[in-house]
């Protein structure tokens, strides 16, 4: 990419402009220059030359800022095969994501500022903005706390033991009270290993019947319970990681109305999957045949009942949650080629995300624009003050934006993908929303061909080197 | 009628050791199990098919009158080709070929005061066309007696293919080691495609590959005759 | 009937390979490929099966105990997990069938090299295998061979804690032989009904066949869901017919007992105990031990199952094991028919 081509301005002219941080919603044309936002307003597209400017025509598409995804899994270094920083990265593009935080559950894992610098500098040279996440622990083993203020000096936005829980309650208190004075938050991956011993989804009708050992709601509500004692105890900044159960949005909400400090996250497959999935049919419980055992079902937490679903929807809807993480979680073929209880844990979610959750708007279970202040605003104030500006689309703030339809109807298709990650249930499924183009400091990282006429993008836009950096 | 439907009678004399529970199952009922072999192209669907259907034209062969004529001149040649009775076992393939060797029994009881010992073979494990074909409900195979030494008649109701008696011959020789087996059929229809041939025929049919010949016996099908359809299938 | 489609397919025979031409809807098994659960099998199919062990087990009976049926055939069992009987049993059915017979047990094979399950059901599919004989375990391994494997049968022989089948089916003959018809028999399952895989497909087995089905024992080893009032929690995804609608929980075995036609005492590990899913053998033995006095609650000529291998003196009393209310030696022999049985129709389908 030349910074020439950088600097070109770009105006995304038609669209509905939502921008949560500032409350506007309408239709507005938006111009893009130098790398920021230069103004945003109805009738730009008459004050620039069009020779002056490539055009991203936006009609009936959502304009807003770029997503902020909290929990994203990278794999590098360590596990290059199922990920990259660089292939992440383009998928995050294709998702409507500019900033991924990246998880340290690598190998090496990322519990000093060596490692920390290396996902950065890989990072820098990414399609989106790459954010670094440190252990709570030494090795993530769950002993003795990492060198946190290390960390936090070499970049690191939180700290998180992210696969694993922070199981010893003391050592959980230790980090909450440790990380005040950074002022960065603790993500928890809630978990009681103790009670789902080998549990590889939700405990339950569905896990009995294919035989499979259960991880009942509990072993999650339990431990949010801890941690918002915890929190309230130490004060700590405590960020609760992929809530899944009716129960934990319940604590959440109660432990927020009484003021305590405390954020959570909801990830795009508890918003639309349950556990009949894994029972195959893409969820259709009249579809007959024998079990499939989706292993492509298979992610902690575990997908779980209708009502969990509906559940979060409603704690994401009314601010109980504050925001959408994709605990984007890609494997390589072979771990999901198994048995179940071989098969890894997680999925690749950055891709179809926006999909996924445009089914709750579209079933009317949460406005679009809450929608989007959980993908920007939400995740930026978990994060911190610094994230700010990459969550606002007013003249001056970073150009990190995203273009999407919200009716445009399309089929997943695996092999579409950039993440290395194909593992997915949603391979073949419809979906309805779809992101059309995503800028990057201003820099279109994306555009879908599907949506946008091909006549109607330079060359140069279509064809950077970040586009094809998927490996289509 | 006939007085010769006892061969449930002489069933129960075999030891209880073979004697199996009842089957009863709805698939049987349901036409979904076509237990024995040659019935395949003899069996009439009751149902839908067979007599009263006016599109699949059809001749009578023999009556109910025929039919215990033939088998009562049948029992005489085989009492006269052995010398009587004596170390007689009459092996009825399933399924039509079990009453029909049951009637065969009933006849030689009356004529020479002696009981004729009549076992029932199922030929599904000895088929030779497994792949081919769906298979068939297997049933037991029983003998009141031994076969070591025995005259072993084989009693089927209609020979077309001999590819049943081929099977049947495997399995009998499974079941021990007569001195000599002989075959007795109420229908010889033609077409062999085996060199097999009958010792005792009701009668000798001519037909055309694409005719099936339907033997109905009171004990199996409520009523005795023998008819040809025309072209039922394939 | 939920099976899935025969890829050998019935390509119609030259005339002169048949004995007879066929008559539609003559089928035993409708084209089933495999055998992974009794749960997408119809009673009718149920019975089909048994009454064709029926005639199995008159072979069995032979001086001479071999058919030349499955002249050709290439089976394989697959075992990932120590067992005697059920790989004997397919070994023997197999061969009385005149099946050519491959065991391979993990410890002997590439398995132990790390191949994967997949590589090593596609390696066995490329030799030419026709039916690959599975116990692993993993619940739904089975499945997973099914899935991915075009051209071979699968009959699950035990996968983790989901299911067993054949068991299942061979415990169905051995109660209808003894009892007759099962509808509305009443039958109680007894012990580690949580982690059992035998109880789970007798449990679809005997309420297919419109038995009673009570599961009895330690409250910590009872898979609630897997009930009448689990199902009905389950309707909201799915207005069909609860299966499971004669199946219920009774923990007290004093009272689950009263009436019933049948008692199956399953094997109780003794590693459940380490795990804390019960106090004590001694314990267990007081409350959910089957033996003589507790049969006196039962209908009179009750009879007593048990899959095997038997703990006796812990799930069973010894007394009652070797009785004459038993039929746990039988249900060994009936092993070997419905096996049979089952390679058999899978080889007509």
């Amino acid at each position: 990419m030349t910074t020439a081509e950088t600097n070109v301005p770009v105006l995304i002219a038609g669209g509905r402009v939502i921008d949560p941080s500032s409350g506007f919603d309408g239709i507005a044309d938006v111009l893009v220059g130098d790398g920021v936002i230069k103004a945003v307003g109805p009738g730009l597209a008459g004050q620039v030359s069009a020779d002056d400017v490539r055009v991203i025509p936006a009609d009936g598409m959502v304009v807003c800022p770029g997503f902020i995804d909290v929990h994203t899994h990278l794999r590098e270094p360590g596990f290059e095969y199922k990920e990259t920083i660089a292939t992440g990265a383009a998928a995050a593009a294709r998702g409507g994501f500019t900033t991924l935080c990246a998880m340290p559950n690598t190998e090496p894992p990322v519990d000093n500022a060596a490692v920390v610098d290396y996902v950065l500098r890989r990072g820098a040279a990414a399609a989106v903005r790459i954010r670094a996440i440190g252990c709570v622990s030494k090795g993530r083993r769950g002993r003795e706390l990492a060198d946190m203020e290390e960390l936090a000096a070499a970049g690191c936005v939180a700290f998180s033991d992210d696969g694993d829980p922070v199981h010893d309650s003391g050592l959980m208190r230790l980090a909450l009270t440790y990380s005040r004075d950074l002022g960065l938050p603790i993500s928890n991956h809630c978990q009681d290993h103790a009670l789902c011993p080998q549990g590889v989804m939700a405990e339950g009708w569905v896990s009995s019947r294919l035989g499979l050992a259960g991880i009942p709601a509990v072993a999650e509500e339990a431990m949010v319970a801890r941690d918002i004692a915890l929190a309230e105890l130490t004060g700590g900044r405590l960020h609760l990681a992929h809530l899944s159960a009716a129960g934990s949005v319940e604590m959440v909400r109660t432990a927020k109305s009484r003021g305590i400090p405390i954020t959570a996250e909801v990830c795009p497959h508890h918003l639309m999957l349950t556990e009949d999935w894994a029972l195959g049919g893409h969820g259709d419980t009249a579809a007959t045949g024998a079990l499939s055992y989706e292993t492509q079902t298979k992610v902690y937490p575990p997908l779980r009942r209708p009502e969990d679903v509906a559940a979060c929807i409603s704690g994401l809807a009314d601010g109980t949650i504050d925001c959408i993480a994709t605990d984007h979680a890609p494997h390589d073929r072979a771990s999901k080629e198994c048995t179940y209880q071989d098969a890894a844990f997680g999925i690749s979610v950055l891709e179809t995300a926006l999909g996924m959750l445009m089914q709750a708007v579209h079933d009317g279970g949460i406005l679009l624009p809450t929608l989007i202040d959980r993908l920007t605003l939400g995740p930026a104030q978990a994060l911190g003050a610094a994230f700010a500006p990459y969550a606002a689309l007013v003249a001056g703030t970073p150009a990190d934006l995203v273009v999407f339809d919200p009716d445009a109807v399309w089929r997943v298709d695996v092999n579409r993908f950039a993440s290395l990650g194909r593992n997915t249930p949603l391979d073949g499924v419809e979906l309805r929303g779809r992101v059309a183009a995503t800028l990057v400091g201003g820099r279109p990282v994306f555009a879908e061909p599907d949506l946008l006429a091909p006549d109607l993008l330079s060359t140069d836009f279509s064809s950077t080197d970040l586009l094809s950096n998927g490996g289509r | 009628m006939s007085e010769w439907v006892d061969f449930r009678r002489i069933g129960r004399r075999y030891p209880p050791e073979l004697a199996q529970p009842a089957v009863d199952c709805p698939e049987i009922q349901a036409g979904l199990f076509v237990a024995s072999s040659e019935n395949l192209d003899t069996a009439v669907d009751t149902g839908s098919g067979g007599a009263d259907n006016g599109a699949s034209p059809e001749r009578a062969v023999m009556d109910a009158d025929e039919i215990r004529r033939t088998l009562t001149r049948m029992h005489h040649e085989i009492l006269e080709r052995n010398h009587g009775a004596k170390n007689l076992l009459l092996v009825g393939i399933r399924t039509r070929g079990v009453p029909m060797a049951e009637r065969l029994a009933g006849y030689i009881e009356r004529s020479e005061g002696v009981a004729v010992p009549v076992a029932h073979l199922d030929i599904n494990l000895y088929r030779d066309d497994l792949t081919e074909r769906k298979n068939v409900l297997v049933r037991p195979t029983t003998t009141p007696v031994g076969l070591d030494g025995r005259t072993v008649v084989l009693v089927d109701d209609v020979l077309y293919t001999g590819r049943t008696v081929r099977a049947a011959l495997d399995a009998v020789n499974d079941l021990g080691r007569p001195v000599r087996i002989q075959l007795a059929v109420m229908i010889d229809r033609g077409h062999r495609e085996l060199p097999i041939r009958s010792d005792f025929v009701g009668k000798n049919v001519p037909t055309r590959r694409n005719e099936r010949v339907s033997v109905q016996l009171e004990e199996t099908d409520g009523t005795d005759a023998v008819t040809i359809l025309q072209g039922g299938f394939h | 009937m939920a099976s899935l489609p025969a890829t050998r397919a019935a390509a119609a025979p030259a005339e002169s390979a048949v004995i007879d031409p066929v008559i539609p809807g003559d089928a035993v098994a409708s084209g089933r490929r495999h055998v992974l659960d009794l749960d997408d099998f119809t009673a009718a199919e149920i019975a089909g099966v048994l009454d064709n062990a029926a005639g199995m087990r008159e072979v069995l009976g032979r001086d001479i105990k071999k058919v030349p049926t499955l002249r050709g055939r290439v089976i394989v069992t697959l075992f990932y997990e120590a067992s005697t009987r059920t790989r004997v049993s397919f070994e023997e059915a197999g061969k009385i069938l005149s099946a050519d017979v491959i065991n391979m047990s993990a410890s002997a094979s590439s398995i132990e090299k790390g191949e994967s399950l997949l590589n090593t059901g596609l390696t066995l599919q490329a030799m030419g295998v026709d039916t690959i004989v599975v116990r692993h375990p993993h619940s739904g391994a089975p499945n997973f061979l099914a899935r991915n494997l075009g051209r071979v049968s699968v009959i699950n022989a035990g996968d983790g804690t989901h299911a067993h089948p054949t068991q299942a089916l061979l415990d169905l003959y051995t109660a209808r032989n003894h009892v007759g018809e099962l509808a509305e028999r009443k039958v109680v399952i007894v012990g580690d009904v949580l982690h059992s895989r035998v109880a789970r497909s007798a449990v679809w087995g005997f309420a297919r066949m419109g038995a009673q089905v009570t599961l009895s024992g330690p409250r910590t080893l009872l898979p609630e869901p897997f009930t009448a009032a689990g199902w009905g929690d389950a309707t909201h995804r799915n207005g069909s017919e609860n299966p499971l609608a004669s199946v219920r929980v009774e923990p007290d075995l004093d009272a689950a007992i009263e009436g019933a036609d049948l008692v199956m005492a399953l094997r109780l590990q003794s590693e459940r105990q380490q795990l804390g899913f019960f106090p004590s053998l001694r314990e267990y033995i007081r409350r959910w031990q089957v033996n003589d006095a507790r049969m006196a609650r039962a209908n009179p000529g009750a009879l007593l199952m048990h899959p095997g291998p038997m703990n006796e003196g812990i799930e069973v009393s010894t007394n009652l094991a070797h009785g004459e209310r038993s039929l746990i030696e039988e249900q060994v022999t009936n092993g070997v028919a419905i096996r049979m049985a089952l390679l058999y129709q899978l080889a007509g389908a």
